[in-house]
């Protein structure tokens, strides 16, 4: 009986042990990443005075002074202006692709489960499909289409590819979450003399509050991080937070700045994390549900 | 009138079906097709080249390393993120203190961008300031961490990264499988006598085969499209050793101006996702068609 | 002429026909209680009556203007929902507000009409909740008050107490009953319940593969059914049906050995025809009361007020109802009597009924 005990114990503390030792490894990086951004260059470099100084001791002086220089003045290519403009470049493409693209899945998700109609579920696959397609395959081509409406190098620009990649991803959520919603209500505001629109507005949307939390944090984290695009499409003012922390990172003339490298790393991961610890259950479930059907 | 009433809906669908049907489905035709030219630098469709430049592709050495790099990713990629990912959502899922904050740790990775990701991790295991140094001053002197410089080991360096950002998303998924799993048959599995490991085995691992297979459809396909991981962990180096089928087609399309051949590549990349991915939208459909 | 005329209506879904040429006419004023199994196509008829479903061919008029190419909103007709509907973001008033308010009716004339109706049901109380903090009974009266503000011509009930427990059922059925007396209209109502259908409905239309089985008062509906599946779907327990041959003098019938008079209300079969006698439980007793027959009692029972007697007549298993307390016992043979002035019999093959 004793032992018995002693075994389950033993068990217990076992799984305490793997689970604490994988929060470390997912917790170091970003300790690293702080506390690197605290630090001067000596003491990064363990030079006189930090010679016991590794990336996961605390900062002994710590200053902002790298993020500082990472927000307004260190060298990207040959300007010297921080990531500040990069910063608001991404905040309006992010605002105007996420507004759009979640708009028209509400209503596509709204068409493909309410309004039922003869190869609707072909309609559905076509468009989920593009959830998966890897978008080298477009990158030719939507070049080309951007030079065509003149949004080439823009950020309305890379408004439009996002929105247009967004789409399946934004029809998938609400289509999933109205199908739950039971159809005898649509039914019941069509006797009550409510048309399509009527009925999207005044029944649906106002019960929809959950989903949409969940489609605007996805598109948010999706443009918000998007690289590829990016570097793809924007010219040198629409430039995303993305492309310039790269650029600020991997083409350093000189020294490497270890302490701006991380202080901009942790200012274009900062919106994405804080929407991640606001929002969490529903980033969860945006993940999930992105991956499987609801 | 009533009719034309009746087509309100279908037509609400339309900007976005156009939208679709051009950059996904017309985007991908174009790219066919230009994999059949002597594009260059511009887009031309006046000079066949045919299979060519996928003869090309294959015969390229880089593409080679790219395909090799793509196997070892692929394959430790999706096996970690899947062994991680079970592993803490069984732990996690016995009746564990914290389990809020714990959850919290493993997925935030997620929410961040491979950009920031690769940034950090290139810092990490930069050898003289980063865990190499961190562990020799800790007392382990002969720790060497140094992949990352090297050709053969630094395809490694992106796996350790990849696996980290996104082994708490399997986690989550596996997760809320566990937690989904109908409380009636594990009680039955009991009075049946299964417990601990074998009741695992037998009864809650075959029952998360829908997650299963979500998660390798999902995280094969972020590996064959992995891009900006490698861009800001190594640049696609030392060399071109860390070099995947994505950074090949950046590479030939943008920078050497082999337009053809970038796009023939980018089409043997859809190729790949298409037998991931096809099978499994189709059974998805089926099912969800009642 | 009818004020609802249900006019050789058709539904197919793909290949898949549901409803098969169902004419009805409905008087204003009456009760009609569309009964049968799920897949019948009652669900499907009121669906189509209330415009969600466009029918395959046929008409449906109301007072005489075709309805069936009309839209929802255009037909002046309230429905009830099985789940109720209601609008889980408004408040109870807002949602019997809500088919005034698409009407554009005044703001002023909204509330009176919604008071007014509140008041008729009993819910003023409940004006300013929502939907998600109603008991599943107050939730019933909300959705029948959005029905009852819009004064439609036709009320529509989908199965509306199906999803109320035993007890709340009951009163709910007395409720709308007493409320179609009061108000006169004309209701169209989808169950599948039989006690339902027999104790609400002026006229029940039994449905079954897309056809009308019978369409008659719950009286004819019960005492004449006109075929086989009319007479064992309605009645609970079950209307028995027995092989029987008809005896030579065309005024008695052979069930086994046993001899039983013919009804007079039975038409006379030929002499050895097969056909089934259909024997009402509750027309058996131990009193003596018509005619004789011979049964081994296999099971008994009790349920409280009625003793189900389980027994077994030339081998077919038959079901009796009894008063509580009678003294039986399982696994005895004994003679019962039965009432047979009433019984019908069917044709063994087509399963009608063969009335005089």
């Amino acid at each position: 009986m004793a032992t018995a005990r002693n075994r389950a114990s033993f068990e217990r503390g076992f799984v305490y042990l793997v689970l604490l030792l994988s929060a470390a490894f997912f917790l170091m990086p970003l300790i690293a990443m702080i506390f690197t951004s605290l630090k001067s260059m000596p003491e990064i470099t363990g030079a006189a005075g930090f010679e016991n100084n590794t990336i996961l001791t605390p900062p002994k002086e710590p200053s902002v002074a790298a993020w500082g220089a990472a927000w307004s003045s260190a060298c990207i290519a040959v300007a010297c202006e921080g990531l500040r403009s990069y910063f608001w470049n991404s905040v309006l493409m992010v605002v105007f692709a996420v507004a759009i693209s979640v708009m028209l899945g509400a209503v596509n998700g709204y068409v493909l489960s309410k309004w039922r109609f003869r190869g609707d579920n072909i309609v559905f696959g076509m468009l989920l499909f593009g959830c998966f397609i890897p978008f080298q395959i477009v990158l030719i081509p939507m070049a080309r289409l951007l030079g065509i409406l003149d949004i080439a190098g823009t950020i309305p620009g890379l408004v439009f590819v996002h929105v247009c990649y967004g789409i399946p991803f934004t029809t998938l959520f609400f289509r999933n979450f109205y199908v739950t919603i039971p159809d005898e209500l649509v039914k019941a505001a069509r006797i009550d003399g409510a048309g399509f629109w009527s009925i999207f507005f005044l029944i649906l949307l106002p019960i929809s509050t959950p989903i949409f939390v969940v489609a605007i944090i996805w598109q948010f984290t999706g443009v918000w991080n998007d690289f590829l695009f990016g570097a793809s499409f924007a010219g040198a003012d629409a430039r995303p937070l993305m492309v310039a922390l790269n650029n600020l990172v991997n083409t350093s003339t000189g020294t490497k700045t270890y302490n701006i490298d991380m202080a901009g790393a942790m200012i274009a991961a900062l919106p994405t994390m804080l929407v991640y610890i606001v929002g969490g259950r529903y980033f969860v479930r945006g993940l999930t549900s992105g991956a499987v059907k609801g | 009138m009533r009719k034309l009433r009746g087509l309100a809906p279908q037509l609400t669908l339309l900007p976005s079906l156009i939208l679709v049907a051009v950059t996904v489905y017309g985007f991908i035709a174009v790219t066919m097709v230009l994999s059949l030219t002597k594009s260059r630098m511009l887009p031309r469709f006046d000079r066949w080249e045919g299979f060519d430049n996928y003869a090309r592709v294959w015969n390229h050495p880089r593409w080679e390393v790219a395909m090799e790099n793509f196997a070892i990713f692929g394959i430790l990629y999706i096996g970690g993120t899947l062994f991680i990912g079970l592993l803490l959502a069984i732990f996690l899922d016995q009746k564990i203190r914290a389990e809020g904050a714990l959850r919290t740790i493993y997925l935030y990775p997620m929410a961040l961008s491979f950009i920031v990701t690769g940034v950090a991790w290139q810092w990490i295991m930069t050898p003289d300031l980063g865990l190499e140094r961190a562990f020799q001053i800790w007392g382990w002197d002969s720790f060497e961490f140094d992949w990352i410089t090297q050709s053969e080991m630094a395809i490694y360096c992106v796996v350790i990264a990849g696996v980290w950002q996104a082994s708490g998303f399997v986690m989550a998924l596996f997760l809320a499988a566990l937690r989904g799993i109908n409380p009636e048959i594990l009680a039955a599995a009991k009075m049946d006598g299964a417990s601990g490991p074998s009741m695992y085995w037998h009864v809650i691992v075959p029952a998360l085969r829908p997650a299963f297979l979500t998660a390798i459809v999902v995280q094969g396909h972020l590996a064959i499209k992995s891009y900006d991981l490698v861009v800001a962990l190594t640049g696609g180096g030392p060399g071109f050793s860390t070099e995947l089928p994505s950074t090949f087609m950046y590479e030939f399309t943008f920078s050497r101006n082999e337009m053809a051949v970038g796009a023939s590549s980018a089409v043997m990349m859809l190729v790949l996702v298409m037998i991931l991915i096809v099978p499994y939208l189709y059974s998805e459909l089926r099912d969800g068609d009642r | 002429m009818a004020q609802l005329n249900i006019d050789r209506v058709s539904k197919s879904f793909g290949k898949t026909e549901v409803l098969k040429e169902v004419s009805i006419g409905i008087e204003e004023g009456e009760f009609l209680v569309l009964v049968g199994p799920s897949g019948c196509g009652k669900s499907t008829l009121l669906n189509m009556i209330a415009g969600l479903l466009d029918p395959s061919s046929g008409e449906i008029r109301l007072d005489d203007a075709r309805i069936d190419d009309q839209e929802p909103k255009d037909r002046n007709i309230a429905m009830v929902f099985q789940s109720y509907a209601l609008y889980p973001s408004m408040t109870v008033e807002k949602n019997m507000a809500f088919p005034l308010r698409m009407a554009g009716v005044s703001k002023a004339d909204q509330k009176a009409k919604v008071n007014e109706v509140a008041t008729l049901l009993q819910i003023e109380h409940l004006l300013n909740r929502k939907p998600a903090a109603l008991s599943g009974g107050q939730r019933q009266r909300v959705a029948m008050g959005r029905a009852l503000v819009r004064d439609p011509k036709l009320f529509l009930f989908d199965e509306p107490l199906s999803n109320l427990d035993a007890k709340l059922r009951v009163d709910m059925r007395t409720e709308i009953k007493l409320l179609h007396q009061r108000l006169g209209k004309t209701i169209v109502y989808v169950t599948h319940d039989q006690v339902e259908a027999m104790t609400m409905a002026s006229r029940i239309a039994v449905m079954e593969g897309g056809l009308v089985q019978q369409l008659g008062t719950p009286a004819e509906i019960y005492d004449r059914p006109a075929n086989m599946f009319v007479a064992t779907f309605m009645g609970s327990p079950a209307m028995n049906l027995l092989p029987a041959i008809a005896g030579a003098d065309g005024k008695t019938i052979m069930v086994g050995d046993q001899t039983l008079p013919l009804s007079p209300i039975a038409a006379a079969p030929a002499k050895g025809q097969t056909v089934k006698l259909g024997l009402r439980p509750e027309w058996f007793n131990l009193t003596g009361e018509g005619s004789a027959i011979v049964a081994r009692v296999e099971l008994i029972e009790p349920t409280g007020p009625d003793v189900y007697v389980s027994l077994r007549i030339n081998g077919e298993r038959v079901m009796a109802r009894l008063p509580a307390g009678t003294e039986i016992d399982a696994g005895t043979e004994r003679t019962f009597h039965v009432t047979l002035d009433k019984a019908p019999i069917f044709d063994a093959d087509t399963g009608a009924a063969l009335y005089a």
